[in-house]
């Protein structure tokens, strides 16, 4: 297939950029990626593993000690508990956005993205201000009468699964919202002239015609769930550890560089078996978008 | 009602069941944000409820602490840097991946998407580390890198979405006047995907200033980012000056928001008008 | 070779263009298997051919878009094989218009002239006579998404010739346009090419298109050039079966020659269609070998039963103003198609008369092969 003479200009290929020309424009991005992406990560999981030879005694160690397994634990159920809610609030504002038009797709969409794109230091302050002894939940409550003295609401499980649930909620609706929009309208009308009932039509087209986009969302935040560090740093605290403040603890306060690493490989290995394993629902080629 | 329903009564109701479900979730996805505002403005330390004030104490508080302007400062430079660098390697490499000729795109694919999928904690410690044996903790370059890594992917994606939706033929046309091809992509091609690179780099970023995790770990005493300074402050000391930075920065982001929406629109309407012309009658 | 003989074979090639077996293949596809053919200075000649016939793909690597697997590209009377496409300075329109939407027309029209350094002032100037060449004076300001399709056109052509190329290349630039718009344009781009004197190349799938505008036409069938001359040549005496099927309408029937009578070049050739429905002809073929022979329409003469001919039924008329064809049925599920002039005073047939088809021996073709 080559040409039997080199063409003569460095930048041509005939209609497209040559492949030298092509490596070029790639490499910035490709040394980018190396020095700060690749090399902090090899260099971290060198030291978990190598200190001085090899040895695995920081992974089994996050693994024996029951301190640990409660924090990798806690950090499981906590994920769960932030995905199902955010399905259980997610699907219902997609469904909504999804038959909506003209101005009231505008406001749901903006009251999707906003949050979106709010620093998490935001919303995670706000949650503070909300569940605070003093703040206005507990206003509300005690000035109903339905307590006494004001609650405990800040560094508990519950508030850390509620901030985070209200902090990714918005990916759980952008994934369904897309899934639910490429269903043809036809279908639900098909299936309404054939006898079925608004209820049964949902849960025998819409809802299984969705699914992907409730895979995707769901593994999204799951994901991001389980490495989440701001929220449940503020508004867990140190009772309600999870593994992102547990590594934050061993950098900052025990400098226990080797320890830390185990528990980044750790937590890197579980997400990314879980996004080999759904590549088939997120497909990230096509994600990327560089094969059309 | 003297009109007639237009659709079927089971239809109504499951209708208004499920758009009530639906905006009370919006309520709850708005109302935290919301609520940062009125407090900004209140003489009170705690919010209450009905507000006893107006006061914009904490506003002048904040203008007037060197350590809040200073980390502002420091955060706007940053997000300046890791915005233009993002977007120019970020453009190269989407050119390369559309126009070019790549051997191994599964590779390049990876490593686009690697950032997105690695979370951050992982990242922000690993660099730490490096950072930190290299003396780039708070650092302008050492945040520039870091930042620049993390909004490549969204850079990416926006300018490669721009680039599918426009004729590629424009470029030959272009050839076959005599045009380079660095002036081809100057004269024709940058003007067409402009706007989706704009708001790449609107978004870039965007990424960059409101980034917490990373931000967290590689600053340091003298030299710290927005997002760690309110971090600082929440665990510490909660003042209300940081609902005032909250609200300040919301309205950044309706603002960006709105740019980059105008942006979008902008691309959408040059792609059409190119693609019109092959339909014209 | 001397230099003055050079920049002879220079001046007097400026505007050839000629490619010498040119092979481009896509995997294990050849979309061009071995062709050649050369234009000559100021000729306006058409490649056409049916999709995938290997045109496009020329017309590619004439401009530069395409590297050819083997074979050479020479334009006046250099090697431009592996010239880059910005450096040929060759004239090209494309199917979709392709006009640059953020600019201005006069500033599309102007563009090529400001790759080449031309001065601000003398660039405007040369861009208005390129407009007024193509009869959209007073456009210069609108932006392309405002023009319709053919004013679209026009300024595309206009952007090709403003740097007075000698070579003109378009690729089926008029097949987005409707039939009278077309027609319209195609007298145009003849008259424009005929006043510049340019080389024109253009590409269509279309053979009336091909044969009313074109000085030569070459015919391309899955990258092979079947046959080039001019539409008379082509439409007169076809090369190949493809031609002769390709351009026009055509009547095959099949056939079979007979042992050589005598010394003469021509031999006897034999139509045999059942129930001894059965007519001679004459050929230039070989002796004693399975052939079709290629009839037009309107050449041939309908006759009453009986008659000299071939014996058959109509079973169609079709009625299309100038002309009448009839479709007549003559045996063993062969049907052929005659055009008759409304003026003949024979066009009067209807669906079930019986009829003698006949021709003149000189408007039959033969081809070697069976169908």
């Amino acid at each position: 297939m080559k040409s039997t003479t080199r063409p003569s200009d460095f930048w041509l290929g005939g209609r497209r950029i040559s492949e030298a020309a092509s490596l070029a424009l790639l490499v910035p991005f490709a040394v980018v990626l190396l020095i700060a992406f690749i090399l902090p990560l090899a260099t971290l999981l060198h030291e978990s593993l190598f200190e001085p030879a090899f040895n695995t005694a920081n992974y089994a160690r996050a693994f024996a000690e029951p301190v640990y397994v409660r924090v990798m634990g806690r950090t499981l159920r906590v994920a769960v508990f932030v995905t199902v809610a955010a399905l259980l609030l997610g699907y219902p504002l997609a469904l909504a956005m999804s038959r909506a038009k003209g101005l009231a797709l505008t406001l749901l969409a903006a009251a999707v993205v906003l949050p979106l794109w709010t620093s998490v230091l935001v919303r995670t302050y706000a949650w503070i201000v909300l569940l605070q002894r003093n703040g206005l939940i507990n206003q509300a409550l005690t000035s109903l009468g339905i307590v006494d003295a004001p609650a405990k609401l800040l560094y508990t499980e519950g508030a850390v699964v509620l901030a985070m649930a209200h902090v990714l909620l918005p990916f759980m609706v952008l994934p369904i919202y897309s899934a639910l929009r490429g269903i043809p309208e036809d279908y639900a009308k098909a299936a309404l002239m054939l006898g079925a009932s608004r209820w049964s039509t949902f849960r025998e087209v819409t809802w299984p015609l969705s699914l992907p986009g409730v895979a995707s969302g769901c593994l999204m935040v799951f994901l991001l769930a389980l490495g989440f560090f701001v929220t449940p740093a503020l508004v867990g605290g140190p009772q309600q550890m999870m593994v992102a403040t547990l590594i934050s603890q061993q950098v900052r306060e025990m400098l226990n560089w080797p320890f830390a690493g185990a528990l980044v490989g750790i937590l890197l290995a579980f997400v990314l078996a879980l996004t080999l394993a759904f590549n088939r629902f997120i497909r990230i080629e096509r994600f990327v978008g560089t094969r059309t | 009602m003297s009109r007639p329903l237009s659709r079927p009564p089971s239809a109504v109701a499951s209708g208004l069941a499920s758009r009530a479900v639906a905006y009370a979730v919006v309520v709850f996805l708005l109302l935290p944000t919301a609520i940062v505002m009125p407090m900004s403005v209140s003489p009170e330390k705690y919010l209450q409820f009905p507000p006893s004030g107006f006061s914009l104490k904490w506003y002048s508080a904040y203008f007037t602490d060197r350590d809040w302007i200073d980390s502002t400062l420091f955060s706007l430079q940053t997000g300046l840097v890791a915005a233009a660098s993002a977007t120019v390697v970020g453009t190269m490499a989407a050119l390369a991946l559309v126009r070019g000729k790549v051997r191994g795109k599964s590779i390049v694919e990876l490593l686009i998407v690697g950032p997105v999928i690695v979370p951050h904690i992982a990242l922000a410690v690993a660099m730490f580390l490096v950072f930190d044996r290299l003396r780039l903790t708070g650092t302008l370059l050492g945040f520039a890198m870091a930042h620049t890594v993390l909004a490549l992917p969204f850079v990416i994606f926006t300018v490669l979405a721009g680039l599918y939706r426009y004729d590629a033929d424009l470029e030959m046309a272009a050839l076959s006047c005599g045009a380079g091809r660095l002036r081809t992509f100057w004269h024709v091609t940058l003007p067409m995907i402009l706007p989706s690179v704009l708001s790449a780099a609107l978004f870039a970023f965007i990424i960059s200033f409101d980034e917490a995790v990373v931000s967290f770990f590689i600053s340091d005493l003298d030299h710290k980012s927005l997002p760690r300074k309110m971090f600082e402050d929440i665990d510490y000391d909660i003042s209300p000056v940081l609902a005032g930075v909250a609200t300040m920065l919301t309205l950044l982001t309706i603002a960006v928001l709105i740019a980059g929406h105008y942006f979008r629109q902008l691309s959408d309407r040059r792609a059409a008008a190119a693609h019109a012309e092959g339909a014209a009658k | 070779m001397a230099a003055a003989n050079a920049q002879d074979t220079v001046r007097t090639s400026s505007g050839r263009v000629a490619v010498s077996e040119l092979v481009k293949r896509f995997g294990s596809v050849a979309a061009v298997d071995g062709v050649s053919l050369a234009v000559e200075p100021g000729e306006f000649v058409a490649l056409l051919g049916p999709s995938g016939s290997g045109k496009t793909t020329i017309l590619m690597m004439i401009a530069g878009f395409e590297y050819p697997t083997s074979g050479r590209v020479e334009i006046s009377g250099a090697d431009m094989t592996f010239a880059a496409p910005n450096k040929r300075n060759l004239g090209m329109v494309f199917q979709r218009y392709t006009l640059f939407p953020h600019m201005t027309v006069e500033d599309n029209i102007a563009f090529p002239l400001k790759m080449r350094g031309v001065s601000r002032g003398e660039r405007m100037k040369r861009a208005q006579a390129a407009l007024e060449a193509v009869r959209l004076a007073g456009y210069g300001g609108r932006q392309p998404g405002q023009l319709s399709g053919g004013q679209q056109q026009r300024v595309a052509l206009a952007r090709a010739i403003v740097y007075e190329p000698r070579v003109l290349l378009m690729d089926e630039p008029l097949s987005a346009l409707d039939k009278n718009l077309r027609e319209e344009m195609q007298l145009e781009i003849k008259h424009l090419q005929r006043e510049l004197g340019i080389t024109v190349i253009f590409v269509t799938h279309d053979q009336t298109e091909a044969l009313t505008m074109a000085d030569r036409v070459a015919v391309l069938d899955h990258g092979r050039l079947q046959q080039i001359g001019t539409p008379r040549d082509l439409y007169e005496r076809p090369a190949t079966p493809f031609v002769a099927g390709f351009i026009g309408e055509t009547n095959f029937l099949p056939a079979k020659s007979m042992a050589a009578a005598g010394s003469g070049a021509l031999v006897p050739i034999a139509l045999e269609l059942g129930s001894g429905n059965s007519a001679m002809t004459v050929g230039a073929v070989p002796a004693n070998a399975l052939l079709r022979v290629a009839i037009r329409p309107e050449r041939l003469v309908l006759s009453k039963a009986g008659a000299q001919g071939l014996q058959g039924t109509i079973v169609e008329t079709i009625y299309a103003g100038s002309a009448t064809t009839c479709v007549v049925e003559i045996g063993n599920g062969a049907r052929l198609r005659a055009r008759i002039a409304a003026e003949r005073a024979d066009a009067a047939w209807s669906p079930g008369d019986q009829v003698a088809v006949s021709w003149r021996p000189e408007h039959a073709r033969a081809f070697a092969g069976t169908p």
